[in-house]
């Protein structure tokens, strides 16, 4: 998965739409609901505002964005789907800017991307999926089992390896993961690879403790590369409500992130939030997840999302 | 978890009880924050919708304003509802079945299945004594399996072995015949995480459940999740008609409104809360607590719990009986200043009670404090045993007699009377509870802090 238009372009957005589809239609029948029976008036704004609402967007970003529909469209007499086009176009606009792919920079050998995030939310699946996307492009990835903690994380992220073909290099549970994240930056040196990806225990943002481990993983990569890591990724899950905003907002302090993948997008959650972290962070958006399949992470796509979010066509 | 939910609602009662007298207009005003706080913190729309409505119908009523205090009006109706929202008792988990009792675990994919499962398991085994086996029946994410074997290790659990080319339902019924044959009390079943909306994977889900027949089917779902919480708790308690809840992850700073979205939508207690990724980090769900501390209003069981552990049991026993037939007298008030103090006095308590800024404040400006509370129990020291016990005995000169003898003024003593009679009334009223009342409403005998 990379800046180059992967192939499967028509692919990923039926899988996309598919996913988000099934929810985003309750959206649009919805709003078809609201726009059928009455006029664009201050209870089908409500309405909407309500609607957005149920999708994460956060109550202030979908007062704003309903409030900038009704200054536009209020009181005329509008068909449904032109109101969900604008929202769609709103909402694209927003996440135009922060639709960029995770690009390898050949310039680093490796290029090393630090793997951070809350408990379960697909870190180490995301990583499997990364590996593969970048293998398949031919390019050589190597894996750090940084997740020395939880229990059987290490044997989870050697089957990923395998899936994906590349070498995972690994300690004992309970090592400590900075000295490892080190030895597999020397290792993915010596075999000058590509791509040197570092996975990490999930942890909460609000533990002190456990973020300063983070913090010494960098320094350990930081000491051999002064570049590394050359990337930064939070990965949240869909299913995520308003904390997304405490998780990208500690973890970016704390780690420096320089963008976000965000998972589980096959299921009913909308991931709405991540309209209001576009505005409030900037972050790119690197890909999607919307399977547990090794195949299943796509390119972020401001407007397909946007207008599958709707329920529009493509 | 609650924290910051308990802030914005302080913030907007405090705005309400600046005003005196409350227009319908005030209520609406104040509802419509409540509605925003809900929903920053990630209570379902729906669910805030119903909650409102409720809340605003009690409180735009006679009820409201044409009572004194309007504003506490407000929010005794919010937090009834509050607690009433999140259920009544805190449940625990079922184990009335013949053995072994089956524990089915469910949820989406990270949700914390296989972690709670094993702290469950050893929760079972170290607190109630239970001969626990655990099995995955996860054949999908990888090294899912092993990850519950190497719990089971830490945990001292028994795990079913593993076996490479078996599904689900046949490791499932294997499991039950284990725990058949060698004796277990109870067998855990860890699932592997599956979305609502997957049908083939809910109906694998079931055919488990169908077959395996358990006592709990227990929904494992993340304190993070949003406005999805609805969504996801309807359509598992639909598929598999669950009987609990265990919320994880509820050591983290989200404010918790899934907690109350899912409770509201199943009607399915929250049983168990995950408050870290170590084995013991599981506790139970009390929820008339949780209503309390959303509100700012302290933890009035914990405070209660507090008291039982200093209070001596045979003490409270006695006074119970005498309260309940109206005879708390001199000494028992003494006992319970005595009590008081030894509970950490004045600040101690007050960062249990409800209130707290406040009352402090008001505590300061009446010059309350540990001095107080020894000058009282000076004054009942020179009080003789007659007096003790019959409070109308006390006239003029008994009085000035009484506060010569403990250094104070007559004011001193009048006002211990005024709260002696406070608190008897206080008794009175929750003897009628009955013992168990009592101790499950308040402290006995503990003078409400306002009386001093
Ligand atoms: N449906 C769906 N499931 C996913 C997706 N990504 C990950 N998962 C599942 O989510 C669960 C957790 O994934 P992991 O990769 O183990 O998550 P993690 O962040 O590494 O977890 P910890 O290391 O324990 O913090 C697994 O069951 C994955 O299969 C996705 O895009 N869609
Ligand atoms: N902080 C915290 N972490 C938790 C808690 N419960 C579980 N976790 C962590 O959450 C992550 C996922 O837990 P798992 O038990 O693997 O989740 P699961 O539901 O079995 O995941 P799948 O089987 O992939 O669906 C792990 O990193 C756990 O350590 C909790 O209460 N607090
Ligand atoms: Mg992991
Ligand atoms: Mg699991």
């Amino acid at each position: 998965m990379a800046a180059e238009a992967p192939p499967q372009q028509t692919g990923w957005l039926v899988r996309l739409k598919a996913g988000l589809g099934r929810s985003s239609s309750r959206l649009a029948d919805g709003i078809g609901a609201i726009l059928t029976k009455r006029r664009l008036d201050d209870d089908a704004l409500e309405a909407l505002e309500e609607l957005l609402i149920t999708a994460d967007l956060g109550v202030q970003p979908a007062a704003e964005l309903t409030q900038a529909l009704a200054k536009e469209r209020f009181d005329k007499q509008v068909s449904p789907d032109a109101v969900r086009a604008a929202l769609a176009g709103t909402i694209a606009a927003i996440l135009e800017p922060v639709a960029r792919p995770l690009a390898l920079d050949a310039a680093h050998r490796p290029h090393v991307v630090l793997v951070v995030g809350v408990n379960g939310t697909g870190k180490t699946t995301t990583i499997g999926k990364l590996a593969k996307a970048w293998r398949d492009q031919g390019k050589s990835v190597m894996l750090a089992a940084c997740d020395t903690f939880r229990a059987a994380a290490i044997e989870q992220l050697e089957a990923w390896g395998e899936r994906a073909g590349c070498p995972v290099i690994t300690r004992a549970p309970g090592a400590d993961a900075a000295g490892l994240a080190f030895d597999a930056l020397r290792e993915a040196q010596a075999r000058a690879a590509d791509a040197l990806i570092v996975d990490t225990a999930g942890r909460l943002h609000n533990k002190a403790e456990l973020m300063a481990e983070l913090e010494k993983i960098r320094r350990a990569l930081n000491k051999i590369d002064p570049g590394a890591p050359h990337d930064c990724v939070l990965v949240l899950d869909a299913t995520v409500g308003q904390n997304a905003h405490a998780q990208v907002e500690t973890f970016g302090r704390m780690v420096d992130v320089t963008g976000l993948v965000v998972t589980k997008l096959d299921g009913t959650a909308r991931g709405g939030v991540l309209v209001a972290l576009a505005q409030r962070f900037g972050l790119p958006v690197f890909a999607v997840g919307v399977g547990e399949g090794v195949d299943d992470l796509r390119p972020f796509e401001a407007r397909a999302f946007a207008r599958a979010l709707m329920g529009l066509e493509g | 978890m609650f924290e910051s939910l308990t802030n914005r609602l302080g913030e907007v009662f405090d705005r309400l009880k600046r005003r005196g007298a409350l227009s319908e207009a005030d209520v609406a005003a104040a509802l419509r924050e409540v509605r925003i706080a809900l929903l920053e913190a990630d209570v379902a729309l729906p669910v805030v919708k119903d909650f409102i409505a409720r809340v605003g119908e009690r409180a735009v009523g006679a009820e409201v304003v044409r009572s004194v205090t309007p504003a506490q009006m407000v929010v005794k109706i919010v937090h009834d509802e509050l607690t009433a929202m999140l259920g009544g008792d805190s449940a625990g988990i079922d184990l009335a079945a013949a053995p072994p009792a089956t524990i089915l675990m469910v949820g989406l994919q990270g949700s914390g299945k296989t972690t709670t499962t094993a702290k469950l398991g050893l929760r079972l085994a170290r607190n109630d004594k239970k001969k626990v086996l655990m099995a995955s029946l996860d054949v999908r994410r990888p090294a899912a399996q092993e990850q519950l074997r190497v719990l089971g290790e830490q945990a001292g659990v028994a795990t079913l072995p593993v076996s490479a080319i078996e599904q689900p339902l046949a490791i499932a019924k294997r499991a039950l015949e284990t725990g058949r044959l060698e004796g277990y009390d109870v067998v855990l079943l860890d699932t592997a995480g599956r979305l609502h909306i997957d049908d083939e994977m809910m109906a694998e889900a079931a055919a488990v459940r169908d077959a395996t027949d358990p006592v709990e089917v227990l929904l494992v779902a993340d304190a993070l999740t949003g406005q999805d919480a609805v969504t996801l708790a309807k359509a598992f308690d639909e598929r598999l008609r669950l009987t609990g809840i265990v919320l994880t992850r509820v050591d983290g700073d989200a404010r918790g409104g899934a907690a109350l979205s899912m409770r509201a939508v199943t009607g399915r207690p929250i049983k168990l809360i995950g408050v870290g990724e170590k084995l013991d980090a599981l506790e139970p769900f009390h929820p008339g607590r949780i209503a309390s501390r959303i509100l700012g209003m302290g933890d009035v069981v914990s405070l209660v719990e507090k008291a039982a552990e200093t209070i001596d049991r045979d003490d409270a026993e006695k006074l119970a009986r005498k309260i309940r037939k109206g005879g708390f007298d001199f000494d028992d008030l003494a006992g319970q200043i005595r009590q008081m103090r030894r509970m950490g006095g004045v600040e101690g308590l007050l960062g249990m009670l409800p209130g707290v800024a406040k009352v402090r404040k008001q505590l300061a400006e009446a010059n309350v404090d540990e001095r107080m509370l020894v000058r009282q129990e000076a004054i009942i020291g020179s009080m003789t045993r007659v007096e003790r016990r019959n409070a109308r005995l006390l006239n003029g000169s008994r009085k000035r007699r009484i506060a010569a003898g403990a250094g104070a003024t007559v004011q001193d003593v009048n006002r211990l009377i005024k709260q002696y009679k406070a608190v008897n009334n206080m008794m009175k009223r929750a003897g009628k509870l009955g013992k168990k009342g009592l101790m499950r409403h308040g402290l006995p005998g503990m003078p409400p802090v306002g009386s001093f």
